[in-house]
C-alpha cells in the first residue's frame, strides 16, 4: 500500500457475479493516477462499477478519504448518488436531450446547488476545458474529442474526490486520440484526488498512469510502475501487450532451463528457482547459418510459421525451442529469403535477456 | 433438363431503378396481387362510401344540432381527462413493470394489458358490477359519500380510462425497457437521486414514446363505445359521447350520423399524422 490509512481510495473487495469473481486489493493516493489494465472480461468495468456504487460488493470494503463507501460485513453502503465520485464512461453517456452546458451543470444541480450557481460552475469548467463555444450544442453535434472533453468537464463539475475513467479514449479515432490523450494528462495532473483509469491500451496506460495494476480473470496478476511492468511483464497477456517474448523457466546460476524447451545463458549469476525471462523481438538476430562468429551466447534453430508486415518492420512468428517473435527489417527478409517454413538460426545476447521472478523482484 | 426462363424485356427506366437500388422486379406475382387488391378495396370502400354519402350541402346544419355539439364537447373533454389520468397513474405503473421485478409481476402485466383484448362491453359490465350502487365498491361509495358513479360523466371517464390506459402503459413500458439505462447510471454517479433521475433523465429520454402513447390513449378514449354505453349509458349532455351519438343518430337522422362519422374520421387522420411525425422525430438525431 502506497497511501496512508485514511487518505485516497482503498479497495479490498470481492464482487461475485454468477460464476465470475473479482478479487481486488488496491490503494490510490490523492493525485495519483492508477491505471487498470486487462483484457476484456477481466473485471475492469466491474471494479469501476463497485467503486462508483453502481454494484454493491460481495465481501470486503471500499473506503474513500477515510469514509466507508461499502462494507459488505458491516452492511454499510453509500448509494452511487451519495459518493463524491466523477465517472467518465466509455461512450461518455452525455444526456442527449440536454445542451453541453446543461450536461456540465447537471451534477452541481443534482448535488443541491442553486440554478444560478450551478450555471456559473458549469461555465467555469467549460472555460477550463476550452468548451465555452460549444455550450449551447447538443451532444449529437459534437465530435468525438469534444464529447470526451464534455464528459470530463461533467464529471469534474461535481467536485468529486475521486475520478473514474472507463476506457476514456477508446471511442476516439486514432488521429484525435493522441491530442486528447495529451490534454487528458494535463487535466489529470491538475486533479487533486486519486484517479482510476481503466484501459486495455497499454500505450494509454503507460502515458497516463503513475501506477498500474494488471487484472486478468478477476485477479490482480501484477502491479507496479508502468516502466517496470513494460520491462518485466508477469504474464503472457502483458508481454503480448507490450510486445515482448516472455518465457518461464528454472534458473540455476547463469543457466535458465525454459519450460517451453531449450535454455538460455543469462548475465545473472547465483539465481535459483522459478524465473521469467523477457526478450524484445528486435533483440533476437536471424541468420541462415549457426552464428559461430557472433558474440551472442544463445543460439537455437527455429522454423518460421508466419510473417506479418508491421509499420516499418516484419514480425516473424517462429516455432522452436523456445518459440519466439522476432522483428527484422523488410530488407533482411529479402536478403535471407525468409518465408513460412524456412529453417533459420536465432541468437540473442545474454545481456538482452531480462530475468526476474514472478513476485517482481529482480534477482540480485 | 432444366427449364430456362425466356429473356424478358426490361425498360430503360426499370433497368435504371433496379440497378440503383439493386432491387427485385417491381411487378407483383398474380397470386399475391389479387388478394392484396381485395384487402385494399375492403378497407377503402366503406370510407369512400362515407365521403360519397356525406351531406356536403348542409354539413353545417347536420353538425349544428344541440345534441351533436354536446356530444362533441363531452367526447373531447372526457378523452382529454382520461389521457391526463392515464399519464398520472399509468406512467408510474409502466415504470414499475419495466424497472422492477417482484413475484406476480407477469400476472400483473397480463392483467394490465387484458383490456386491450377484452371486448369493451365486458369491461363495461365489470365496471358496473364494481361501481354500481349495489356493486362491491360502489355500495360503500354510495353509503359513505353519497357518490353514485354510473350514468355520469365520471362513469364515461372511468370506462374510457379502463379501455384506453393500457395503450399508454404498454407504449411507455416498451420505451422504458429499450431505453439505455447507462444514462440513468451516469445521472446517479453525478449525484442525482432516483426521483431526479426519473424527472430529468428518464422522462425526457422517453418523451417521444410518451407523446405517442398519450395520443394513442386519447384516440382510443375518443372512440370508446362499448364500455361507455354499458357503464355510463347515453344521456345527452351527460354521457352521450360522439360514437354513441353516431349510433343513435343513424336511426333518426342519418345525415347527422354521417357528418359525425366524418368528424371522427378527420380526428383519426390527424392523430395518425401526428403519431407519424412523433415517431419520425423520435427516430432522428436532434
Amino acid at each position: 500500500m502506497t497511501s496512508g490509512a485514511s487518505v485516497g481510495l482503498i479497495v479490498d473487495a470481492e464482487v461475485r457475479r454468477g460464476s465470475f469473481t473479482l478479487t481486488v486489493t488496491l490503494a490510490a493516493a490523492p493525485g495519483q493516477v492508477l491505471g487498470v489494465l486487462g483484457p476484456n472480461g477481466a473485471g475492469k468495468s466491474t471494479l469501476l462499477s463497485a467503486v462508483a456504487g453502481l454494484t454493491p460488493i460481495s465481501a470486503g470494503r471500499i473506503t474513500l478519504a477515510g469514509q466507508v463507501m461499502d462494507d459488505a460485513e458491516a452492511g454499510t453502503f453509500v448509494e452511487a448518488s451519495g459518493r463524491p465520485v466523477g465517472f467518465v464512461f466509455q461512450n461518455y453517456r452525455l444526456f442527449p436531450h440536454l445542451t453541453v452546458a446543461e450536461n456540465v451543470a447537471f451534477s452541481p444541480r443534482a448535488r443541491g446547488m442553486g440554478r444560478q450557481a450551478a450555471r456559473s460552475t458549469a461555465s467555469h469548467w467549460l472555460d477550463r476545458l476550452g468548451l465555452a463555444d460549444l455550450a449551447h450544442r447538443k451532444p449529437g453535434q459534437l465530435s468525438g474529442g469534444q464529447a470526451q472533453r464534455v464528459a470530463l468537464a461533467r464529471a469534474l463539475a461535481g467536485q468529486p474526490e475521486l475520478l473514474l475513467m472507463d476506457e476514456p479514449l477508446s471511442a476516439l479515432d486514432a488521429g484525435t486520440r493522441l491530442d486528447v490523450q495529451a490534454e487528458l494528462k494535463n487535466h489529470l495532473a491538475a486533479f487533486t484526488g486519486p484517479s482510476l483509469l481503466v484501459t486495455h491500451d497499454p500505450l494509454e496506460a503507460l502515458v497516463l498512469a503513475d501506477q498500474l495494476i494488471v487484472l486478468e480473470a478477476g485477479r490482480i496478476v501484477q502491479q507496479g510502475t508502468p516502466e517496470r511492468i513494460a520491462r518485466q511483464p508477469a504474464t503472457d497477456y502483458v508481454a503480448k501487450l507490450v510486445g515482448l517474448n516472455l518465457y518461464t523457466g528454472n534458473a540455476n546460476g547463469s543457466q535458465v532451463a525454459l519450460n517451453a524447451g531449450g535454455s538460455f545463458i543469462t548475465a545473472n549469476h547465483g539465481v535459483h528457482g522459478e524465473v521469467l525471462v523477457a526478450v524484445r523481438p528486435s533483440a533476437i538476430t536471424v541468420s541462415n547459418q549457426h552464428p559461430q562468429q557472433s558474440s551472442a551466447r544463445n543460439a537455437w534453430s527455429a522454423r518460421i510459421t508466419g510473417l506479418t508486415l508491421l509499420a516499418d518492420r516484419v514480425r516473424l512468428d517462429l516455432e522452436g525451442q523456445p518459440p519466439a517473435l522476432v522483428d527484422v527489417t523488410p530488407a533482411a527478409v529479402a536478403e535471407l529469403s525468409l518465408s513460412p517454413g524456412s529453417q533459420v538460426w536465432l541468437s540473442v545476447k545474454a545481456t538482452e535477456l531480462e530475468v526476474y521472478t514472478r513476485a517482481g523482484q529482480q534477482p540480485a | 433438363m432444366v427449364t430456362r426462363t425466356a429473356p424478358s424485356h426490361l425498360t430503360a427506366r426499370e433497368r435504371a431503378r433496379r440497378t440503383a437500388r439493386s432491387g427485385a422486379p417491381r411487378s407483383v406475382p398474380a397470386p399475391l396481387l389479387a388478394p392484396a387488391l381485395i384487402a385494399v378495396a375492403f378497407l377503402v370502400l366503406p370510407l369512400a362510401g362515407l365521403l360519397i354519402r356525406a351531406p356536403w350541402g348542409h354539413m353545417g346544419a347536420a353538425l349544428s344540432g344541440a345534441d351533436v355539439t354536446q356530444a362533441l364537447v363531452l367526447s373531447l373533454w372526457t378523452a382529454s381527462v382520461t389521457t391526463g389520468i392515464s399519464l398520472v397513474i399509468g406512467v408510474p405503473l409502466a415504470w414499475v413493470l419495466a424497472r422492477t421485478s417482484f413475484p406476480g409481476q407477469r400476472l400483473l402485466r397480463a392483467l394490465v394489458t387484458l383490456p386491450l383484448v377484452l371486448p369493451p362491453v365486458v369491461g363495461g359490465v365489470a365496471l358496473l358490477l364494481a361501481f354500481s350502487r349495489v356493486g362491491f365498491v360502489g355500495r360503500y361509495l354510495d353509503y359513505w359519500f353519497g357518490l353514485t358513479i354510473p350514468f355520469t360523466p365520471l362513469a364515461v371517464i372511468m370506462a374510457e380510462t379502463f379501455v384506453a390506459m393500457p395503450f399508454l402503459i404498454i407504449t411507455v413500458e416498451g420505451a422504458l425497457r429499450s431505453a439505455d439505462q447507462g444514462f440513468e447510471e451516469a445521472a446517479a454517479t453525478l449525484g442525482a437521486k432516483r426521483m431526479t433521475v426519473f424527472r430529468r433523465v428518464t422522462l425526457p429520454m422517453i418523451a417521444p414514446s410518451l407523446g405517442a402513447g398519450a395520443v394513442l390513449c386519447w384516440a382510443r378514449a375518443l372512440g370508446e363505445f362499448g364500455a361507455t354505453i354499458t357503464f355510463a349509458g347515453s344521456f345527452p349532455g351527460q354521457t352521450e359521447t360522439m360514437p354513441i351519438a353516431v349510433y343513435y343518430a343513424l336511426e333518426t337522422d342519418p345525415d347527422a350520423a354521417i357528418a359525425l362519422s366524418l368528424v371522427l374520421l378527420l380526428v383519426s387522420v390527424v392523430v395518425l399524422v401526428s403519431l407519424r411525425d412523433r415517431w419520425l422525430r423520435g427516430g432522428s438525431v436532434q
